[in-house]
């Protein structure tokens, strides 16, 4: 089979997987679980097969088309270069474990046929971006990963946190996704294709028109889908769905669609040097606030994705400065290790029997009940926190490496003013991610207390995932750095010795002041009891997670935070925790600005509706209802009246035949 | 024989038919009544039948074969008609046309058990006392 033929096939099989889920769910139970893992890990087989024969070298592009659309045509386009094979491996690998974990995850779940089967749709339509070589193609997965994620954080419809979630989720990134359609007919009308090969050479010969209109509309979507601020909110809200889909979402597919569109077609954005700063200062504004939003919360799975928008923000720092080599690593590496720390997360919070971080610090034994978890965990954690040699280090360096150089004005086209907010931004965030990472593992794992309840071993196909994972978190950055600039564009990703030492040194002082912090604030945690656990020792994950998600908001009186005075994020963030536990208000913000003058206004139509346009209505109704009434007293219900007044008409009407008759 | 005297006849019967139907209050008498009307109906068709023969050259006598097929449905109708009032006559215990105004506007309660419950809705007070004064 050719590579075409191949690379057709990744996104295809899942696809295929997806239907098939879809028809025979309730037909066929005994198939659902080959269904759902086989498509996707032949899918990643095909991927690292594509990846290997495309090797980095030239980008294999392929192109048909259906049928003639109109003034542009839209073509079924293939694009692989290296950035695309590469990502594609990455999707294939974390939607095989997200697949092969959920079976044990939701072994249970009555839902499970239409879960999986979403999950495989959604892995198809992320390899369809990432393989896609036309716009119009790419839109279409960039869609339908915007409602799979709809149905799949709404999976726990019955909690009606999941479902607002759902919905935030939806219409937040529908949103962005507004300006983005605008954006790519604009982008289109300027380059005459949807083709990203012929729009790249219409940005290199200088053929755009309006580069700055064009990038900051495409910034909105991808604003929306890649989490990044003011467009993030739906992401911490996201954590109502399963875990595994949260593993989905934030490590491989949906949010890598945003960075890996702008990777793709960065030439477009750096064609204008004001959306470049646009970008970096939404990367810097991302990532900074996520971090200290990440420090102040009490649920395991939003610090986790706090942290993810702003390891988001990291990679479009990346984008801002024009390192798309940077950004795509960090994506690559990022994807491995918070793929591993949300299973590992599903993991835990099924043996706590709580999300809170809050009562997993009142519990003894965790990270005996969890030997797994609690390994690949820290792996994970040591990983994002960005200490060497694990995947994470490297990657992070290579982004704050292409900052420092465009910084000191070594890049070409980029505005010396984005390096150094990228710059100052990821070296402060660095220090605030070690802190969260070491916040997290302290109250996870070395809490104190009674013993945790006892949920039994964890199913095989929960822990061997997350092993696998395990090993790109450990090793790929150290490996892969030398070799990926021949996959990407060539630029150098490995760490310099400033910004190395500058960024592990702050990584070292962040997690040793939560350290002293976490110290400092142990012996007030045993004066004050705190928690609630959902205990059922029979139960599969699913339902002990949907359980502590529905009781979090009753036991804590909030959904992000616990009122914990031996919380060390208190001790650290000080005055700011109350702000940063709300993820600074924007939601309150959100609400002032959008939903309050949407409420008023469909208030406004309503009145009119109700009360001026329906006054018509009536008052066109009061004559004959009046007449009605009149004619309603004849009514009176003795057929003899009724006989008689017939009879008068019917003399009436003769009398009146005969006078016309006799010509009077 | 003149066409006079069986259309004189007829019309005769006719309003003592009509007459009947206005005015008496028994349905069955009504129904009786209905009857007459439908006779006399047949008799003008049959006399105009006679008549109009004695002119034409050939005639179908149609007007006879319709007396038929009205004396026919007049028996069905009044087999209906009848069963419907003894139904009647069964639930209310009247057959009298007056009081069966069921589909007067504003009618809500139906049949003689409506003042029945209204005088036992007005009084729960003495209910209550029978109640006990049984227990």
């Amino acid at each position: 089979m050719t590579t075409t033929t191949l690379a057709v096939l990744v996104p295809l099989l899942p696809f295929l997987g997806a239907a098939a889920g879809l028809l025979l769910g309730r037909t066929a139970p005994g198939f659902v679980r080959p269904l759902a893992v086989l498509p996707p890990l032949t899918a990643f087989a095909l991927a690292v097969l594509v990846a290997v024969r495309q090797g980095g070298d030239e980008a294999v592009d392929a192109a048909t088309q259906l049928t003639p659309t109109g003034s542009v045509p839209v073509e079924l386009a293939l694009h692989i270069d290296g950035f695309a094979a590469l990502v594609a491996v990455l999707v294939g690998l974390v939607a095989t474990c997200v697949q092969i974990y959920s079976t044990g995850y939701l072994r249970d779940d009555p839902r499970y046929p239409s879960y999986a089967a979403l999950v495989s749709l959604f892995t198809s339509a992320m390899l369809l971006v990432v393989y896609s070589g036309d716009l119009m193609v790419l839109l279409v997965g960039w869609e339908i990963m915007g409602i799979c994620s709809y149905f799949l954080v709404g999976h726990y419809w019955e909690t009606p946190e999941a479902r607002a979630a759902s919905l935030k989720a939806f219409l937040v990134t529908k949103l962005g996704d507004v300006p983005f359609l605008i954006g790519l007919f604009a982008l289109a009308t300027d380059a005459g294709s949807f083709r990203i090969t012929k729009i790249l050479d219409t940005v290199a010969s200088g053929g755009l028109d309006h580069p700055t209109l064009i990038a900051l509309l495409l910034l909105a979507g991808v604003a929306g889908k890649s989490a990044q601020f003011p467009l993030h909110t739906w992401l911490p809200d996201a954590m109502a769905g399963p875990t595994p889909v949260s593993a989905l979402i934030h490590a491989a597919t949906m949010v890598a669609a945003g960075v890996y569109f702008v990777a793709r077609l960065l030439p477009v954005f750096q064609a204008s040097a004001a959306a470049l700063v646009v970008l970096a200062v939404m990367a810097a504004v991302t990532m900074t606030g996520s971090a200290l939003a990440a420090l102040a919360q009490d649920d395991i799975k939003r610090v986790l994705a706090y942290s993810t928008i702003g390891q988001l923000g990291y990679m479009t720092g990346a984008l801002a400065v024009g390192d798309r080599g940077a950004a795509v690593f960090h994506l690559l590496s990022h994807g491995a290790f918070k793929a591993l720390l949300f299973l590992a997360a599903g993991v835990i919070i099924h043996a706590a029997g709580t999300n809170s971080l809050a009562a997993m610090s009142r519990m003894g034994d965790l990270r005996a009940r969890v030997p797994d978890a609690y390994w690949t965990m820290t792996v994970a954690l040591l990983a994002l926190a960005a200490i060497p040699p694990f995947s994470g280090f490297f990657s992070k360096e290579s982004v704050l490496g292409a900052a420092e150089h465009a910084a000191t004005g070594h890049a070409e086209h980029i505005p010396g003013a984005a390096g150094w907010t990228v710059l100052v931004a990821g070296v402060l965030t660095a220090l605030l991610t070690a802190a969260y990472a070491t916040r997290l593992w302290l109250l996870a794992f070395r809490g104190k207390g009674a013993e945790a309840p006892d949920h039994g071993r964890q199913p095989r196909t929960m822990t061997v995932v997350l092993w696998v994972l395990a090993a790109p978190s450990l090793a790929l950055g150290g490996l892969a750095y030398g070799r990926l600039p021949d996959w990407f564009d060539g630029d150098d990703l490995a760490p310099t010795l400033t910004t190395s030492v500058l960024g592990t040194g702050v990584a070292l002082a962040g997690g040793l002041l939560t350290y002293a912090a976490w110290r400092h604030t142990t012996a007030a945690a045993a004066r004050t009891p705190l928690g609630a656990v959902a205990a059922h020792p029979e139960a599969d994950a699913a339902t002990v997670e949907a359980e502590a998600i529905a009781s979090h908001e009753p036991a804590y009186g909030d959904v992000a935070s616990a009122p914990d005075p031996a919380d060390p994020g208190r001790l650290l963030l000080g005055p700011l925790h109350r702000h940063a536990a709300a993820g600074f208000h924007l939601d309150a913000v959100y609400t002032a600005l959008f939903v309050r003058p949407v409420q008023a206004g469909a208030r406004l139509v309503r009145f009119l509706d109700r009360e001026v346009v329906d006054t018509y209505v009536h008052g066109a109704g009061a004559l004959p209802r009046l007449l009605g009434t009149a004619v309603r007293r004849a009514q009176t219900g003795n057929v003899q009246t009724y006989v008689s007044a017939l009879l008068a008409g019917t003399v009436v009407l003769v009398v009146a035949a005969l006078l016309v008759a006799a010509g009077a | 024989m003149h066409l006079a005297y069986p259309v004189v006849l007829s019309s005769l019967l006719f309003c003592t038919g009509l007459y009947g139907v206005l005015a008496r209050r028994n349905a069955i008498l009504v129904l009786m009544s209905v009857e007459l009307m439908l006779n006399a109906v047949n008799l003008n068709l049959v006399a105009f039948d006679v008549w109009l023969s004695k002119a034409a050259d050939e005639t179908l006598h149609s007007g006879q074969a319709l007396t038929l097929f009205t004396i026919t449905i007049a028996a069905a109708e009044i087999g209906i008609g009848l069963a419907i009032v003894l139904a009647v006559h069964r639930n209310r215990g009247t057959a009298d046309i007056d009081k069966l105004r069921d589909t007067a506007e504003g009618h809500e309660t139906d049949g003689p058990e409506g003042p029945d419950e209204a005088t036992g809705a007005t009084d729960p007070a003495e209910q209550t006392e029978k109640a006990e004064a049984t227990a």
